[in-house]
């Protein structure tokens, strides 16, 4: 079956993208198709590649990034939202005349069409959130 | 069509819990995840609301939000079925949507 996956809260402060990530594996491990993972909202958070969490503590954008590469996940970050929260890729900070990009590997930002077509594309949508 | 509804908040913190049992149709499922948990334990006003629901609709809780709360299975009411992540995908696809009362 495929799933699509809406992460709205950032890593850390709410337990939304654990539960999101650990439903991810979960999913994949039962042989499903994960069709894409969306994050909006506070969600966009997740994408950056710039944060250093204490090297005992699970780093849950790297986790991200890691299970992306396992199972070549697309993993989305809406544009308007990253855009108000400092997520950039190399075009966006070009364009909005930033001096350093800092968006996740593994990541792509695009459009809220991309969270329309996994509701469409998908068999189930199941969303984390606060 | 049969809904499966996940809640993540505590009963006694937030009202998406009550929300959820008072939408939900005989049937549908209710998973409950995160803080959601709470609302699975024995003893409380949240119980019951379950009871008063009791066999019209299939109550689950995730085992590793009520093991990172310390919550027993023994201190789980009985007709809550506790189920892995593994549950979970499952609950998921065998209803027709998931509803997260966020």
């Amino acid at each position: 079956m495929k799933f699509g996956i809406v992460v709205n809260e950032g890593p850390y402060t709410h337990q939304a993208s654990d539960s999101a990530y650990q439903f991810t594996r979960a999913a994949l491990e039962k042989g499903h198709e994960i069709y894409r993972v969306f994050f909006y909202h506070d969600g966009v958070n997740n994408g950056t590649r710039l944060s250093v969490p204490p090297q005992d503590e699970r780093n849950i954008q790297s986790n991200w990034t890691e299970l992306a590469k396992q199972h070549k996940l697309d993993l989305v970050v809406c544009v308007a939202a990253a855009q108000r929260r400092g997520i950039l890729d190399e075009s966006e900070a070009k364009r909005a005349g930033k001096n350093a990009d800092n968006i996740a590997p593994g990541f792509r930002i695009s459009g809220l069409g991309q969270l329309i077509e996994t509701g469409i594309e998908s068999d189930r949508v199941v969303a984390f959130g606060d | 069509m049969s809904i499966l509804h996940t809640v993540n908040k505590s009963p006694f913190e937030k009202s998406t819990f009550r929300s959820c049992l008072d939408h939900a149709k005989s049937g549908d499922a209710v998973l409950l995840i995160e803080d959601g948990v709470y609302a699975a334990t024995k003893g409380t006003a949240a119980a019951k609301l379950i009871a008063a629901r009791n066999g019209d609709l299939a109550l689950y809780a995730l085992a590793a939000d009520l093991a990172a709360r310390g919550i027993s299975e023994t201190s789980v009411i009985e007709g809550v079925s506790v189920v892995d992540y593994g549950g979970f995908v499952d609950l998921v696809a065998g209803h027709d949507v998931s509803q997260a009362w966020l």
